[in-house]
Order: structure tokens, then sequence, then C-alpha cells
């Protein structure tokens, strides 16, 4: 579809009015449920993607703060807890079964629901056609379903909270057998069944929102937009839908084929299972249980990447605009980002070291993991050297792209730590694992989404955020991310094994009771801080200080030169054109030159 | 009653801090936006530097504080061995830490706006790319390469005279089956499996090599400096073998048997003089979530001499014959015939200690 059929195709089929196009403004007319309901405006998706995402990111956030109260004081009681969970947290303690299903709830709606649905549902849909010139994505009304999927999805997995013998409680990687096997945990009865249907609707919404953005991104660019013109968020909106839509299929398949198992009486996970709650052996045999970790993993994989590149477009934009300077090495963002996502789809078997997995194929996978390194090592140093010798505005986005970096850093280190089997076989499963991800994938890709929101919520909604409870927000939670976190690293090479709701049974492990109660105490904190956000931005979208000049950060790409409050079809008149890369600061003694200005004859050239 | 204080207080809180940030606003309008800029960007700017310095302060004194909690000297020769690769990975990674954190944010310090700054304008640079691409890569070839090496030693295949014990997990326990006089471990199907009928295992009794097999729960016997071979199942649901003072671990696996091994370098007994701890026990955790019993899934390895070990071998009954206690030939030892077991097993064990004292 050409951007105009899409602005005007519904409301005109076929008739096509020449005025129309001179103003651009449209005039069907728009009801309650269009605007804001069944919306196909990319910018209105974006806000209910975000707001879900953030409904999501608080009920995730609390479940962490509740596992966190039984970690920190697990000979407490909180009587409290009884009176809202019931038999899951009989005399005010967190029954085992609660915890687990926790943690497993926390996982799968911070990495799916937030971070993959939030993060790249929110800021694809908002700045792919803004940033590329477009009045609208290729299919609003596949972006439409998109979120409606994700809805159903939530929808699903909400449920599944509320069924009597509890949500999936296996993990948030969902091995079998213990998640085929209602007799042998609980949370693999109902609550299971319905994470899966909940999951397969979450791979439809991402599929229809990947295949539309790959779609919008290759077609649709306005003219003079060559790829090489496209800010980085853009391409790295672009590998991650590429990964999203190669891999999601993946699980979608790996998920089928467990309710299989679960219900039709085959046997591709389960072999020679004898359950001792039923004294039962289940006839079963010559499945591989291993088989579902392959398959999971080929998602699971590269969906820490669909995670985190996002979040590295977000950070090199802002980063550069605060800067003002360009982005060092662009071709070689590019190209990392190109090579991280070649080298997502290889390195899967990492998971897996000590399944019994063959040593050879391990090393081979010990090898593709930390050429991994060598991509994430240039994007670091492309970020310092965009630093230096810069002009810097500490914007509350670019503390947030700051912390990105070094959380990035911290956590990728430990990452060469966990990539090479050998440390693997002591580390596999312990809360170093824990450490490291929550800090390179977890917190990293919240400050890429916390930057990205702090820099566009100007565009989103014609005001500003608060400064001061964004300053607040970040230092808080950079200083308690690493409060939170560095320390588990040294549990971790303690041996503490990860999802043990108590560790004072154990002789080995009960040496750091005073350490997981800080952690914890810390933990509570920073997500009172997160509420405060959450706070500052609902305030914010009602009475937070308007903006009043289009182009409030002086940057160079387009979706600034749209009006404050862009209408549908983003730009009134004609789309702009553009003439050069979207990172002109500085140059030629300019604080920066937009992409829409024509290259003059005397500009100095690069 | 508490927690509604608890909560009023947070709100109270809150609302100052909104307050706050409410009249911040106002108060730049009042003082003019540029100065209220810059002002916030002294701050923030001055905060990057008080960050790095605290941060690298906490660094140091977090090790400081937990270097001693992590489990002290590895006891297996595998265990070692992930510990100098440890080190070797902290040596490397510790300097790119240290390195490019010091950089990010003395950068942000020093390159925080000022009127009288230009940015200079650096789009790329091929030379620079050149050298970050190719160092990290060489720093990577070398943490790859003794990484394997140390990888394909611990993953080899173990020596011939190892002890073999084959653990099995479940829900939520562990289950050590050793092979008997004759060497061999019987054949096993899970079908068999009957608790009731002291059958953990499922174990053939149709297979004659079954009847001497030794099976016993949450305790496992390993003999100091002789290798130990561990062949691993699972009764139900995916569990690890975690053995983190040996820094070993390993998957069970409902279905697929994996093996690994290793060499304990201390028996119970001396860790308990090493620790300075009497209670001292190898723990075996299980380090795969297998259910809600999965935190308490806890055995124990007792390290022990060769003649410890005979002795408690000697002790042990076969599972046939608890299984079938009027079946078994030997199932009423005559009481003095255990002490011949007991003293030709002591001697054998002394063969043995001289044979694997040789192979080190």
């Amino acid at each position: 579809m050409s951007n105009e059929a899409i602005l005007h195709g519904h409301s005109e089929a076929g008739t096509h009015d020449p005025h129309h196009d001179e103003h651009g403004a449209h005039h069907h007319k728009e009801t309650f449920i269009t605007k804001y309901v069944f919306s196909q405006d990319h910018k209105m998706i974006c806000k209910q993607f975000i707001i879900t995402g953030m409904i999501w990111a608080i009920l995730g956030g609390l479940m962490s703060v509740l596992f966190r109260l039984q970690l920190g004081y697990p000979d407490s009681t909180f009587p409290i807890l009884e009176e809202i969970f019931g038999k899951w947290a009989k005399g005010g303690k967190i029954q085992p079964e609660f915890y687990y299903a926790l943690v497993t709830m926390h996982g799968t709606v911070l990495v799916f629901f937030v971070l993959t649905g939030g993060l790249s549902g929110t800021f694809a849909n908002f700045l792919i056609p803004l940033q590329i010139g477009a009045r609208d994505m290729a299919s609003p009304f596949l972006n439409m379903l998109s979120y409606w999927f994700f809805w159903l999805a939530s929808v699903i997995i909400l449920c599944s909270l509320f069924v009597q013998t509890g949500p999936a409680s296996g993990g948030w990687t969902v091995y079998p057998p213990l998640s085929a096997l209602g007799d042998a945990n609980d949370g693999s009865k109902a609550g299971m069944d319905l994470w899966i249907i909940g999951m397969a609707m979450f791979v439809v919404s991402s599929l229809l929102g990947g295949l539309n953005y790959i779609s919008t991104i290759l077609n649709m660019r306005t003219k003079g937009m060559s790829m090489t013109r496209l800010p980085l968020t853009i391409w790295a909106i672009l590998f991650t839908a590429i990964l999203g839509v190669l891999s999601f299929p993946v699980l979608l398949s790996g998920l089928i084929l467990l309710l299989f198992d679960r219900h039709a009486g085959t046997s591709f996970y389960l072999s020679d299972i004898f359950i001792a709650s039923t004294q039962k052996a289940l006839p079963n045999e010559g499945g591989s249980a291993i088989l579902f970790q392959h398959l999971f993993w080929f998602l699971g994989h590269p969906e820490v990447y669909i995670i985190i590149l996002p979040a590295m477009g977000l950070v090199s934009e802002v980063m550069s605009v605060n800067s003002r300077k360009p982005v060092f090495g662009y071709m070689a963002m590019v190209g990392s980002l190109f090579a991280i996502t070649i080298l997502a789809f290889l390195v899967w078997a990492h998971h897996m070291f000590v399944t019994g997995l063959n040593p050879f194929l391990g090393s081979v996978f010990v090898l593709l993991t930390l050429l991994i390194a060598v991509p994430s090592a240039i994007k670091v140093f492309n970020w310092l050297t965009t630093l230096w010798k810069g002009n810097i505005r500490f914007t509350p986005a670019m503390l947030f792209a700051i912390g990105f970096v070094s959380l990035f850093i911290s956590g990728g280190l430990t990452g060469i730590f966990l990539g090479n089997s050998t440390l693997d076989i002591h580390l596999h499963d312990t809360l170093f694992v824990i450490a490291h991800f929550h800090i390179v994938m977890g917190v990293s890709a919240f400050f890429g989404m916390f930057c990205g929101v702090y820099h566009w919520f100007p565009k989103m909604y014609g005001r500003y955020l608060n400064n001061l409870m964004g300053y607040i927000h970040f230092w808080v939670t950079f200083i308690g991310a690493y409060l939170i976190f560095w320390p588990m690293h040294y549990e971790g090479l303690a041996g503490l094994p990860r999802r043990y709701p108590d560790y004072s049974g154990w002789a080995s492990f009960n040496q750091f009771g005073d350490l997981n109660r800080f952690i914890s105490t810390v933990a509570m904190v920073v997500f009172a801080v997160q509420l405060m956000f959450v706070f500052n931005f609902f305030y914010s979208i009602f009475k937070g200080r308007k903006v009043t000049s289009q182009n409030p950060w002086g940057s160079t790409t387009l979706e600034w030169t749209a009006p404050i409050r862009p209408g549908h079809g983003n730009w009134p008149g004609e789309i702009p054109e553009v003439h050069r890369w979207a990172y002109d600061y500085g140059k030629d003694g300019r604080e920066y030159i937009p992409q829409t200005e024509p290259v003059g004859s005397s500009e100095s050239k690069h | 009653m508490s927690n509604f204080f608890i909560f009023l207080i947070l709100l109270l809180g809150f609302l100052i801090t909104f307050q706050i940030a409410k009249a911040s606003e106002y108060v730049a309008v009042l003082k003019g936006e540029k100065k209220a800029f810059e002002q916030h960007n002294r701050v923030n700017g001055f905060l990057m530097i008080v960050f790095l310095v605290g941060g690298l302060i906490g660094v140091y004194w977090c090790n400081e504080l937990f270097r001693g909690k992590i489990l002290g000297e590895a006891a297996s020769q595998h265990g070692q061995e992930i510990d100098k690769m440890l080190y070797i990975t902290i040596a490397i990674t510790g300097v790119v830490f240290v390195l490019t954190q010091v950089l990010l944010f003395w950068f942000a310090y020093k390159f925080q706006h000022s009127e009288k700054r230009k940015a200079y304008y650096f789009p790329h640079d091929n030379r620079l790319e050149l050298i970050w691409t190719v160092v990290p890569a060489i720093a990577l070839t070398v943490l790859v390469g003794f990484g394997l090496m140390y990888w394909f030693r611990i993953t080899g295949d173990a020596p011939k005279d190892a002890l073999q014990v084959e653990v099995t997990g479940k829900q939520f326990g562990w289950i050590f089956r050793y092979e008997g006089k004759d060497g061999i471990f019987g054949k096993k199907f899970y079908q068999n499996i009957n608790d009731g009928k002291s059958n953990s295992l499922g174990l053939i009794w149709d297979d004659p090599a079954t009847h001497d097999d030794i099976v016993v729960n949450q305790e496992m016997y390993v003999v100091v400096n002789r290798p130990v071979k561990l062949i691993i199942n699972s009764r139900d649901v995916i569990h690890d073998v975690g053995l983190a003072h040996f820094r070993m671990k390993m998957d069970a696996v409902p279905g697929t048997p994996t093996t690994m091994w290793f060499t304990p370098l201390f028996t119970t007994e001396e860790m308990k003089k090493k620790t300075n701890n009497p209670d001292f026990e190898y723990e075996i955790s299980c380090d795969q979530m297998c259910g809600r019993g999965h935190y308490t899934m806890k055995g124990v390895v007792k390290v022990v001499t060769p003649e410890e070990f005979i002795l408690w071998r000697a002790k042990q009954k076969p599972n046939y014959a608890l299984a079938f206690p009027d079946k078994a030939p030997d199932a009423q030892p005559a009481k003095d015939s255990t002490k011949v077991v007991a003293s030709t097993a002591l001697a054998n064990a002394n063969a043995m200690a001289k044979v694997s004292a040789k192979n080190n």
C-alpha cells in the first residue's frame, strides 16, 4: 500500500480527491472506538503497547517484590499475605508452590510481555513511520491485530494467575517433563495449558508486528531515505523484527509438541518416567526431554537479542543527540548489529552445556558464543567514542543511555564467564546466572526503554515528563540495580542454586542471610521508585509542561519535523524528503543539520 | 496496623517528592530555562564522577566482604582447574571492566555541556575500529583456548580404574547404586519401579547381575584421590547433580543417562579440619527446577579413605536382599562372616590405595 492509500484507503475507496493531499489532514470521522480502542494509527497502537507493558511491568515487579520478601526474610511471617493470597501464603509464609509460580510468571511476564511486547511494540510502532518518513505502517490493520493478539495473550496469562491449581510454575523456560506432567507439579495442570495458549497468541502478535515492521522499513522509506541514512533505532528494530520472525515459530512448534505430550499421549519429550505422587510408571518411551530445550533456546537465545537490540538502537540515537555529535562509526554500528543477529542463531546450546551435550558440540558453541563479544565490544567502544569530546546534556534520557552502557559492560563481561563451558559447569543455574542476565538484558533493556520514553515522550504526548522525578528515578534505579545484582554474583560463585525459596537448610549456602535481606530491601526501594515513574508518566500525559517548540532536543531526524501533536498521517502536506544521514551534529560549526536540509555546495565531506 | 503506617509514610514521602519536583519546574521557569538546565547538568555531571569513584570503592569493598564466603579451595582436581580458569577470566575481564567504566564516566563528566566548547565532529575512524575489533578478538581467543583445554580434560573419558556410581534423581531425593562384587550394574527397567517392594530403581531381578547391586539413599560414598564416575539418571523430571565444593554439575535427564567424573582431593574429615567446621558435609544440591521440593532435594557425598570405603561397602546389604529377605541366601549372614568380609576387604583396599597413589 502506498503512504496515501494507508491514510485515506478505507474512507475513500478509489475516488481520490487531489485537494485532500495538499493539507493532508484526515477528514474521515473517528469515533472513540476507532481512535482509542481499535485504532489503526501507529502512534495510538504504540501507546496501547506501552501502557499494557507498564501494567505488566508493575505486576511482574510486584511478583519479584513478593519472592524477594521470602528470600530476604525466610524465617518471618507476614499475616497480611495470607489475607490476600489465602492458601498460597499459609500462615503468612509464601509456600514453595507460590514461590515457584511467582518466579515463573515474573520471568514470563518481564521477558515476553514487557521487554519484547512492551519495548519493541512501543518503539517500533512509534518510531518506524515517524523516522523513515511514512504515513503509517505498511498494514495498519495487521498492526492493530498485532496489539489485540498481544492483549488477548495478556488476558489469558492474567487468567492463569487465578486458576485453582495455580499458574505455570516450572520456571519461565518450562522444561518438560516437569511442565508436561500435572502429577509432578501443580502448576503444570490447567495453568500450564493457559500458559501455552497465551504464549501462542503472543507469538502470533509478535509475527504480525514483526512482518509489518520489516515490510514498512524496506518499502516505505521517504524519498532520499536510503538504508544507510536510517537512524540506528530503525536498523536495530529491523534486525529485531527479523530475529523474531525467524525464531518465534520454532518456539511455537516446541510448545505445540508439548501440548501434544500433555494431552494427546505422544512422547516427544517423555521417556522412562515414574511418578512418585501417583506411584505409576507412564507408558511413554523414546522421547527426549533435551529436544525441547533445543527448540526453546533456538528462540530463547535470539529472544535476549530481541530484547536488547531495540534498547541499543534507542541508546545510540539518544546518546548522539545529547552529545551533540554524530554516533561514532555508523557503519560499524550497523555491521555489529548484523553480526549479533547472525550469531544470535548460532549460540543457543550454550544454555545446555551441562545437559549431557556432546563435549565437542559444546566446544563449537563456546567459540560461537564468545565471538558475540566482538561485535558487543565494538558497540561499547563506539558509544564511548561518541561521548568523547562531545558537549553532553544530561537529560534524563541521556542519563539512562549512559547507565545502559555501564550495565551492558558489566553484564556483558559476566557473559564471558558463562559462555565458557568450563566455568559454566560451576556457575550454571546458580545466582551468578540470575545476576548476569538481569544486568545485561533485564535492567539494561529497561534502561534502554526508559531512555526512549524520556526522549520521545514529548513527541508522543506533546508534554514533558517531570525532570527532577526523572533524575531521582535514574539515580535510585541505577545505584539500586548495582546494589541488587553485583553482590549476587558472589552468591553464584559460592554455588547457590537459583529457584530456591530458602537456603537456610543448606550448610553450604546459608552464609548469605544478611546479604539476601539487604538485596530484598533495595529491591523494594527500587520498585517504589518505578511506581513514581509510572505516576510521572500518567500525570505528565495530562498535566506535564507543554512542548512549545517542534524540535525540543535539537535533533536531526524526521519525527521532529512533524507537528508537535501529529495527527493520523503524521505530516500535514507532503512527507519531507531526506538529503543526508541522520547524524550531522556539530558539522561545520553548526549545532545540527536536519536530515531534510539539502547538502550545501560548500559543506565538508566525511 | 503497622502495614497501614508504612503505607502512609510511603505515601507521604512520595507526595513530598512530587511537590518538590513540581516546584522545581516553576523554579526553572522563574530562573530561566537555560540557567536551570546548566545547573542540573553540573549536578548530574558531578554525580557521574561520584558514582564512578563510589562504585569502584564499592566493588573493592564488596570483594573484601564476600571473598571468604565463596566456598574456599575446590575439593576436586577438575574444580581446581575450573578455579584457575575463573581467575584467568577475572583478570582479563577485570581490566576491561575498570578501563571501560572509567572511560565512560570520566568522558561523561569531562565533556559535560559547556558554552565554550563545541562538540568535535568525529563520525568514524577505521583505524580505531580495527583496534577494538582485533584486541577483543585476541583476548577472547586466549579465553577460548584455556577454556576448551580444561573443558576437554574435564569432559574427557573417565580413567579405567574409576569407581562407578549410578546416581538417580527423583522428586525429591537421590538414589545411589553401586555395582556388587561382579563389577556389573544389573539391568533395570523403569516399569518395574515399585517403592513399596523395595525396588526404587526398577531392577530386573531375572538378571542375576542385579542381585548383588547395592542401592542406598541420600548418601553417596566415594574414595579420596580415586576418580569417581557418576552415571546419572532421573526417575521422573529433569534434576541436576550439583556438587558446589567439587565445582561439578550435570543434569539428570529421564530416559537419557549422562555421565560426569572427578577426583575428590580431601576426605570429609579433612574438610572438617580445613574449614574449622565439625559439621562439614559435601552437599549435593539439585540445580535444575524440579517441582515444589526442589530446594530441599539434598544429598550428601561422603569422601572417605579406601579402608573406610571398603568397610562401608561390606556393611551394605544388596537391594535384592532387602526386596526378598527370605530368598536371598546371604540375607542372614553369620556375625563373624561380616568380619571376614571386612578384613579381606581391608586388604584389598590397601592394595587399591597403592595403585591409585601410583597413578597419581
